[in-house]
């Protein structure tokens, strides 16, 4: 398994610890990730602005996959979304791949040849890697942490792209992935909800008050940590936590933490060298669970 | 009260023809997108319902000026559970590029504009970030903003922008 790594705008600034241990994941796993420095914007922010400029910004990164010959990994669901959808119509509608190409051409002097694929981190672990397979690399079982799991939207929506992959209306592939750590996956009634992110430029009263039921659900439910796969949720989840929960209450605490992290830990690796100290949520019930584990390791 | 003279009959074939908003004459207008609008949960100011019944009317100026339209937050909920496949969130969309195209464009979004020409990207990056990376064994990452640049040039978009183009480098000495 070889692909190129595209991270996007927000991971490699404010989610290290998003990057480092999908990277170290990725490796023990035997996922080659290979880095491009000429990846850009995915085009996500244009769409509303300019369909055709977005558009043609995804149509930019999928020739830079198309130039290493390799298929896209990414981190963002938005960013997953958007080169997915873009991939997919290119791939398919000849015609619009050609008119598209004639604008590419002349802004960039390069044309997509209609072949590149995209791949979400968490698609690639459960179709690609295998469930069974990851069950063999669990060194440390998560037994006894209890995380609720967060379906970035973009993940699996619009589902007309994304093959059949999971149910948008009854997500179960992230559950999955949790359990396959020894922990276990909490249910819970606003699941599905949208975390705001994609309204925060513009309003950002209303953004931050759509993840407030979520985060409220979750700490009655009594679970460890939030568990997701993209920044933009981590955004308003976990960095504007405090502002949207401080009418509520000005002492919650609820952690985040991305997928990789998790599962990193359950192969054995350190919650210092999955970048553990860049979530800035912190609570003592994690941190004494996290240091237990440490402490029960060979 | 709206008067039927100040309508654009016209207006709903205009979204019909922009590229996500072909659909639109399929609503018949059951709500089960407001229903399911998590933006709608937080706002009133927000309902995908209404903008479409609006859209449908005629009423042009009204929704193209609004700030409502705006707040979609594109998590396709209602798209997914649209029973006409009025692929509402592409909808949104097509409305939202005809607003651009009569001058409405948020400020944010002109922001946006002006930092994907200079950087290629939303998040400059600073010697401070990769300094940090390094910290990390992160490998260094470099902005790549003149095919981007040429891309909003060639679609039209970078003239959105808010501000003038960042002086070259031999400039700002």
């Amino acid at each position: 398994m070889r692909y190129a790594l595209y991270l996007g705008c927000t991971v490699p600034i404010r989610n290290m610890n998003y990057e480092l241990s999908a990277r170290k994941v990725a490796e023990r796993l035997g996922i080659e990730l290979v880095d491009s420095d000429q990846f850009g914007c995915c085009g996500y922010p244009m769409k509303g602005v300019n369909h055709r400029t977005a558009l043609l910004m995804a149509a930019r990164n999928l020739v830079v996959a198309q130039e290493m010959g390799l298929d896209i990994f990414t981190l963002c669901t938005a960013c997953t979304g958007t080169l997915t959808e873009a991939s997919v119509v290119l791939n398919e509608d000849e015609a619009l791949r050609q008119e598209v190409n004639e604008e590419l051409e002349k802004a960039t002097g390069k044309r997509y040849n209609g072949q590149v694929k995209v791949h979400h981190i968490a698609r690639v672990l459960y179709e690609d890697v295998g469930l069974a397979a990851l069950r063999d690399q669990i060194k440390v079982s998560l037994n006894g942490f209890r995380f609720g799991a967060h379906y970035g939207c973009h993940y699996l929506k619009p589902s007309e792209v994304f093959e059949g992959f999971d149910d948008p209306e009854a997500p179960h592939t992230l559950d999955e992935l949790i359990e396959v750590t020894g922990a276990e996956a909490v249910q819970y009634n606003t699941k599905l909800l949208c975390c705001g992110g994609g309204v925060l430029a513009v309003d950002e009263e209303v953004a931050l008050a759509m993840p407030q039921a979520k985060l409220q659900e979750l700490a009655q439910a009594g679970i460890d940590a939030l568990v997701l796969a993209c920044p933009f949720c981590d955004i308003m989840y976990e960095y504007n936590q405090r502002r949207v929960m401080r009418n509520v209450d000005p002492r919650f605490q609820l952690p985040v933490l991305f997928y990789s992290q998790v599962l990193g830990l359950a192969m054995g690796m350190s919650a210092e060298e999955l970048g553990f100290s860049l979530n800035r949520v912190k609570s003592k019930g994690l941190a004494t669970k996290l240091a237990a584990l440490e402490a029960a390791k060979p | 009260m709206i008067e039927s003279t100040q309508l654009d009959p016209n207006f709903k074939d205009e979204i019909a023809n922009e590229p996500g908003g072909e659909h639109i004459l399929s609503c018949f207008t059951c709500g089960t997108c407001t229903a399911s609008c998590p933006v709608r949960v937080v706002t009133d100011r927000y309902s995908p319902r209404k903008i479409i019944r609006m859209a449908l009317l005629g009423l042009k100026e009204e929704v193209l000026s609004s700030d409502f339209i705006w707040l979609c937050s594109a998590c396709y909920s209602c798209h997914e559970r649209c029973p006409q496949d009025v692929r509402i969130t592409e909808l949104i969309n097509a409305i939202k590029n005809i607003a651009v195209r009569e001058g409405h464009v948020p400020p944010a979004f002109r922001v946006q504009v002006d930092l994907l020409r200079d950087h290629g990207r939303l998040i400059e990056i600073g010697d401070y970030d990769n300094e940090r990376r390094a910290e990390l064994g992160l490998p260094a990452i470099h902005e790549q903003p003149a095919e981007v640049a040429e891309i909003l040039k060639v679609s039209g978009t970078i003239a959105l922008g808010a501000a003038a183009p960042a002086p070259a480098e031999d400039d700002a000495k």
